[in-house]
């Protein structure tokens, strides 16, 4: 078993002419937890693709104890013994928990499946700590957390030999994790290679043995956990320091500044429960917490997405209750929402560059006419210019674009309305440094034009450094308002778990 | 009351049924009797198998537009070759299964290998399929094995034989569908063909499973229209086709894939063929039929979205 290691040699792998993976060199070992960190957009994912068959290398070669491999399906990786968890689900959401997980590896007697096969999966789940999910239910029933249990169970259930873990525990709460953590060092022990991705750090201490960091498609280092300082990971990840990456910290919007933005009691079936937050002009508002904790209801609530919410949300005193988003663009409202997944929420990603920057503005020409030539595409072409947009044509789809600059139309076509109040959902997730740079230094501008900004964001780094406030969001509610000093890596962490802590302790 | 939540749709189908049915009988000159239960059951079978066929095409996210032509060019092969020797009847039986199993093959190597739209390769094989039947038989006619006819169309001890023959059919779906590994995974592909992909399942191959199970049900759909009408006619494709959507989606087969059950399509069928039963004996003239047959079938297509209103995110609406 010792010599079942992993290894890539000079792997390359792109995207339509766009590098994901740059001749990586690496390797890792059975019985050994290997964390792989970088940012968003550093080829983590397309590693872990890579080696559970999703996607083939361009040019170079991966090995499994010596023996070159090239899988055509993640079914072939599983039969060699790769199982992967990914962070985009794969569970199939219809069919219920057992069926799930029995369906990864079915075995069957005489065409039926065998009935012993539910009860390997009731063991697999209870592993896990998920011994409260029934194996009949449906998978859409359930909550993000417990899919991610499911998901785990299911890879568990495979018997892997090397078993991917991309964000794999990014909706559990520290007590689940620990569990998880337990059967991982038990799999560990019984010789399986692990591969863990996570933006934790604190996890990736807890239970790795080897860190490689990766940066911009690139393999660039990787040492033993304890070599280096979270400072110098950090710096390793970024390939800059974060000075450079942030625009100047900006006065402090003083206290008596009246809000543009203000939510009070605002309630939403069991997601939200009374949250109450404010954004004066010329702030940088952060939400935060982890993941799935209401900061993207909240965003959708104000935007008028959901129904049935209680509490109020005003606009400079304009109540919106119960207005819906083409009512809440009008210039008298003035509310933008620059959504989460900008392929099927932000974009029409089939329609050209131009078509989607306009889209936004339509509603508000008079009768529905174009008004192709007017103010609206001065504005724009000035917004091109000052977000340095770059693309081919105007009349390019625009899918063609990078994720970098498909945000930029995105936030294109909200700007060009001139909104008082811009709500960001995570809008740098998957993009490169140079554009989040540009993105950062945008944002400054508008809030120091005036504008009241609104950050939801899963990087803690935007929240500390863009942010003059975050809210910490924790199973519904603001556990925590965050702002100046006390804004900080520990406090933001403390707080997203804050009470969860104190529930533990009062609870034994 | 799990089992009734995760299947409200069916159960309010049953019940719209048994409500149907009722009244059906209340109107019908000879009330409950094996003659009436006979026929309705034969007329239900038939649509019902359609159903069925069209079901396992909407499982993996599809539709079938060929449905009906599938049923009559069975039809007329059948007409071809139900006869003679019990041996060459059972040989002509196996020949229109093959038949029924191919158009259905071709439907899916089409759609998994062609990445041809299911309602476009459909649309246009449907069209090739009649009109191959058209060109077999361009007038109803031939003849099929009385016997065997009868056998297959009256009752036994009461109870209807394509009534048993449906049931048969449902339960062999049923373990096919829930019990085993190739039933499981329709659904999962059907429920998300990506997750199925990462799941390691052959999706390419289940897909074409289905399709093919569609073309065979369907080719039974035929057999059973050439045992009641003892003929083989290749017109009658195109109500059959339209009928058997409307009843998966009344018995809450989803049109996005992945959910629902043979048995709510058979319910839908049922439903379907009430409907216009009872407008026969209804009394209404019978030019203002469509009208009212139209409104009940709105008016329950309209009590299964109810669940529209319980949403309470503005953004699942447009998913």
């Amino acid at each position: 078993m010792a010599d079942r290691y992993v290894e890539l040699k000079s792997v390359s792998k792109s995207y339509g002419g766009v590098p994901a993976l740059t001749k990586v060199d690496f390797r890792c070992e059975p019985g050994r937890v290997h964390a792989i960190l970088g940012e968003n957009g550093a080829g983590k994912s397309t590693l872990m693709k890579l080696l559970a068959g999703v996607i083939q290398p361009d040019s170079g070669t991966i090995s499994i104890g010596g023996q070159t491999v090239r899988f055509s399906s993640p079914r072939e990786a599983a039969e060699q013994g790769t199982v992967c968890m990914f962070q985009e689900l794969s569970l199939m959401p219809h069919l219920s928990v057992g069926d799930n997980i029995v369906l990864a590896a079915p075995r069957t007697r005489m065409g039926l499946v065998e009935r012993g096969v539910y009860r390997e999966a009731r063991e697999a789940l209870d592993l896990v700590g998920a011994s409260s999910i029934p194996l009949g239910a449906r998978v859409s029933g359930l909550s993000l957390s417990e899919r991610q249990l499911v998901e785990i169970a299911k890879a568990v259930f495979r018997k892997p030999k090397l078993l991917i873990l991309d964000e794999a525990t990014s909706a559990l709460t520290s007590e689940l994790v620990e569990t998880v953590f337990g059967v991982l060092r038990m799999l560990k022990a019984q010789g399986v290679a692990i591969l863990f991705i996570s933006h934790r750090m604190h996890e990736v201490d807890a239970i790795a043995d080897r860190i490689s960091v990766f940066r911009n498609g690139r393999h660039i280092e990787t040492f033993d956990v304890g070599a280096r300082t979270t400072d110098q990971i950090v710096g390793l990840m970024i390939g800059r320091s974060l000075e450079e990456l942030f625009p100047p910290r900006r006065p402090p919007v003083p206290d008596t500044t009246p809000a543009v933005l203000d939510v009070s009691d605002v309630s939403w079936q069991s997601q939200l429960v009374n949250v109450s937050l404010a954004a004066r002009a010329g702030e940088i508002v952060g939400l935060g917490g982890l993941d799935a904790q209401g900061q993207q209801q909240i965003m959708h609530a104000v935007f008028g997405v959901l129904r049935g919410v209680t509490g109020r949300i005003e606009l400079n005193g304009k109540r919106l209750n119960g207005l819906q988003p083409p009512r809440l663009k009008q210039s008298d409202i003035g509310l933008a929402l620059v959504p989460e997944d900008r392929k099927t929420e932000g974009l029409i990603p089939s329609m050209s560059v131009a078509l989607n920057m306009r889209l936004a503005a339509l509603g508000r020409a008079p009768f529905g006419l174009l008004d192709l030539n007017g103010n609206s595409d001065a504005r724009l072409r000035q917004l091109i210019e000052r977000l340095a947009l770059t693309y081919g044509s105007l009349e390019d789809p625009v899918a063609t674009l990078s994720g970098g600059n498909q945000q930029k139309v995105v936030l294109a076509k909200w700007l060009v309305l001139s909104p008082k109040c811009l709500l960001l959902m995570d809008p740098t997730r998957g993009i490169d440094l140079g554009t989040k740079a540009q993105i950062y230094r945008l944002l400054t501008d508008l809030a120091a034009e005036g504008m009241a900004v609104i950050l939801q964001s899963t990087d803690y780094e935007e929240l500390i450094h863009l942010c003059d406030r975050v809210y910490v969001f924790y199973r519904g509610s603001v556990a925590k308002e965050l702002k100046g000093d006390q804004l900080s890596a520990d406090a933001l962490i403390a707080a997203s778990m804050n009470v969860h802590l104190h529930a533990r302790a009062q609870m034994s | 009351m799990t089992w009734l939540r995760q299947n409200a749709r069916e159960a309010i189908a049953a019940l719209a049924l048994v409500v149907l049915f009722a009244a059906y009988i209340a109107i019908h000159p000879r009330g409950f009797s094996t003659y009436v239960v006979t026929i309705w059951s034969n007329d239900g079978t038939l649509l019902g198998l359609a159903a069925i066929a069209q079901f396992f095409v909407v499982l993996v996210k599809g539709i079938d537009l060929s449905v009906g032509s599938v049923v009559a060019l069975t039809n007329v092969v059948a007409s071809f070759v139900l006869n003679g020797s019990p041996a060459s009847i059972a040989l002509g039986m196996v020949a229109v299964l093959a038949v029924g199993v191919a158009c259905g093959l071709v439907n899916g190597i089409a759609v998994v290998y062609g990445r041809v739209q299911p309602i476009v390769t459909t649309l246009a094989t449907g069209g090739m399929f009649s009109g191959i039947a058209l060109l077999l038989r361009p007038t109803p006619g031939g003849s099929i094995d009385e016997t065997m006819s009868d056998a297959l169309t009256y009752a036994v001890a009461g109870i209807p034989v394509s009534a048993i023959v449906l049931v048969v059919v449902l339960v062999a779906l049923l373990v096919l569908l829930r019990r085993t590994a190739v039933g499981l995974g329709l659904y999962g592909v059907g429920s998300s063909e990506q997750s199925a992909y990462m799941t390691g399942l052959r999706v390419n191959r289940l897909k074409l499973f289905a399709y093919a199970s569609s073309g065979f049900i369907a080719a039974l759909a035929g057999i059973y229209v050439s045992m009641v009408t003892l003929t083989g006619d290749p017109n009658i494709g195109p109500s059959y086709t339209l009928n058997s959507i409307a009843a998966v989606v009344l018995g809450g087969v989803a049109l996005s894939g992945g959910v629902g059950s043979p048995i709510g399509a058979v319910i839908g069928a049922l439903i379907l063929k009430t409907i216009s039963s009872l407008m026969f004996f209804s009394g209404l003239p019978p030019l203002a039929q469509p009208f009212f047959e139209g409104l009940i079938l709105a008016t329950a297509i309209a009590l299964g979205a109810l669940g529209v209103f319980r949403v309470r995110s503005r953004l699942e609406l447009y998913r």
